[in-house]
């Protein structure tokens, strides 16, 4: 689809240009003539709304680092600064601090629409691939971001995630120690997560642009699941696509907006406004929403190895669903039986991240909660290692449509009106 | 240097392999600095040992002092929290390794072998499974199952001689290297 350019320079700079640095015609290629399935829903709009959270994070992180200070006896004190003193430094720090959580919900969102509608699949495996990298980078983001304001969840937090490659046999407290630079979290350690904290952002965008390059060459895949099959079945990204995104990022952005001005620490922790003690943990140490289901697949563990192992499988994991499934149809749509497995993924997800978020002993109805995560952690192995391969094969999927423009405008409607 | 066509090869062949490799090695070489850069500095290393005055220590009592950035727990314990741990068969324990810098390693996970003075139990206070700090237990606010201390964070549990019981922790609270300068008096490091 990403088929022969179509951009036809029209003034003699533009030519100048274009046999110099085709950036105009790169342009014109990706973001106008792009030919895209006519019939996207809202759930595509995610992609744009990523990108702007990407820059709105480092936008607002650059602010934030002109005022911030890396060192571990006066970082607390410096955010203070920048939510009291700093000119709109409560506004530029909580947009950034929102920001984060908007950008998991985006992406879980995505990723989601991405599993209901098969968008793995072939010839779409390396995209999904290089979206699982990108989750990993923006969660080591967040959690080197979140160790920067150096308050009590910040450092407890540091000290679990870190201590997790402790796990390692014979090598993991050497590891954890170079993670440090010292015997504990500490100053060492703040300075180097902010200078990785600074990075990744920049890596992300670079492997973005490597994501939509992949994204470029097969073409957007679509809620029915099926190939592009003549120019009918598409429009051109610009204006639909783009006027579609626009639309659906202003109530991204009016939710966003609603969170920053009228409850800004909705997401964050209370423990987190005293600054880092190591001599006293918190009673409970909780994660940032986003990683809570992992939390609860590690705690529900009562193994150190194998609690880390576990936690780790669950995101390579990932790394294999375009193998793992093997129906020859794309969208779940058209998969009766794989539809409702995967909404019970969803509950499944949505009830880890529930007991991620209760105290370690905690009970519901009178079971322990630790029970409830250890079941829906099975279900999250299960789903992909056994449920995707074996009802690939044992299902009937319903009958798909001929075209994309037949699903949208039925049989008798051989030239739509543009 | 007729015969170029030969399959071991030419001198000039050979001169770019060998340059390469060396290349290769020394690039590999360079990488090692960038690695060592994040390990502790001698500055770091150099705050090891620190002085605890016992004195003030009341029986039944814990103070947790710092030591290398860690939590350091100095117990007096009672005679029935000495009893207790005293009283439990040690191949029955999850770990089963005294962890104590001031004995030979590998011997067992008796009390004898975890303090050097019964009354006196000194650890490093970081929980073993992901280093959090537990809290300790008293018989006025008990915490956890076996009156030694409770980890919140994920439910370890410990003994009155810091040795784990429940829980996903896999090791015992260690004994750090520590000596009795005088009856009230111990050097830590």
């Amino acid at each position: 689809m990403s088929g022969p350019s179509t951009y036809n320079p029209k003034s003699g700079f533009e030519r100048w240009l274009d046999a110099r640095l085709p950036l105009p015609r790169l342009m014109h290629d990706t973001m106008q003539t792009f030919p895209t399935p006519r019939n996207l829903n809202i759930w595509y709009t995610f992609g744009g709304i990523l990108t702007f959270c990407l820059g709105v994070q480092i936008i607002t992180g650059v602010v934030l680092a002109m005022h911030y200070v890396a060192n571990a006896g006066l970082a607390f004190d410096s955010v203070e600064a920048i939510m009291r003193d700093v000119n709109y430094g409560w506004l530029i720090r909580y947009m950034h601090a929102n920001g984060a959580s908007m950008f998991f919900l985006a992406v879980y969102i995505h990723m989601f629409r991405g599993l209901y509608y098969g968008s793995y699949k072939a010839p779409r495996e390396l995209i999904w691939i290089i979206g699982v990298l990108i989750y990993l980078l923006m969660m080591a983001t967040a959690f080197f971001g979140y160790v920067l304001p150096w308050g009590q969840m910040s450092f407890w937090g540091a000290t679990v995630i870190t201590n997790l490659f402790s796990a390692i046999p014979v090598i993991g407290n050497h590891i954890a120690t170079w993670l440090w630079g010292d015997f504990a979290v500490g100053d060492a350690t703040l300075n180097r997560f902010f200078s990785l904290h600074y990075l990744l952002p920049f890596i992300i965008a670079a492997v973005v642009g490597l994501h939509i390059w992949a994204l470029h060459v097969p073409g957007n895949n679509n809620p029915l699941g099926i190939d592009v099959k003549s120019p009918q079945d598409t429009v051109p990204f610009h204006p639909y696509y783009t006027v579609k995104d626009a639309f659906y990022l202003v109530l991204f952005v009016i939710l966003f907006a609603g969170f920053v001005f009228y409850s800004p620490d909705f997401f964050g922790n209370p423990d987190n406004y005293q600054p880092a003690n190591p001599l006293v943990t918190p009673p409970d140490i909780v994660p940032e929403w986003y990683l809570l289901p992992f939390y609860a697949m590690l705690r529900s563990i009562p193994n150190k190895l194998l609690g880390v192992i576990v936690m780790g499988g669950a995101i390579v994991t990932l790394v294999f669903i375009p193998w793992l499934d093997t129906s020859r149809v794309r969208s779940c749509r058209f998969r009766p039986l794989m539809k409702q497995f995967f909404w019970a993924f969803a509950v499944c997800c949505v009830l880890l991240g529930y007991c991620g978020a209760q105290a370690v002993d905690a009970a519901r109805f009178g079971i322990p909660l630790v029970w409830v995560a250890r079941i829906a952690s099975l279900y999250y192995f299960a789903f992909f290692w056994l449920i995707m391969p074996i009802i690939g094969l044992i299902e009937t999927p319903k009958k798909l449509p001929a075209s994309i423009a037949q699903s949208v405008f039925g049989d008798n409607a051989a030239t739509p009106a543009e | 240097m007729a015969a170029t066509t030969s399959d071991a090869g030419t001198r000039r062949d050979f001169i770019y392999v060998a340059s390469a490799s060396m290349g290769a090695v020394g690039a590999a070489a360079l990488a090692w600095p960038f690695i060592d850069q994040m390990n502790p500095t001698t500055a770091a290393l150099a705050l090891a040992s620190t002085e605890v005055d016992l004195s003030a220590i009341q029986p039944g009592q814990q103070i947790v002092y710092k030591w290398r950035g860690h939590p350091l727990f100095v117990r007096r314990r009672t005679p029935a929290e000495i009893a207790a741990a005293k009283a439990v068969d040690v191949a029955s324990l999850p770990d089963n390794n005294a962890r104590n810098a001031n004995v030979a390693d590998n011997l067992p996970a008796t009390d004898a072998n975890r303090a050097i003075k019964p009354e006196w139990l000194v650890l490093i206070g970081v929980c073993t499974h992901l280093g959090c700090t537990p809290t300790v237990s008293t018989p006025a606010i008990p915490e956890g199952e076996y009156g030694g201390w409770l980890c919140h964070c994920h439910g370890s549990m410990y003994d009155t001689a810091g040795r784990i019981r429940k829980g996903p922790a896999p090791e015992n609270l260690p004994v750090p290297p520590y000596a009795f300068l005088s009856d009230t008096r111990i050097k830590v490091g």
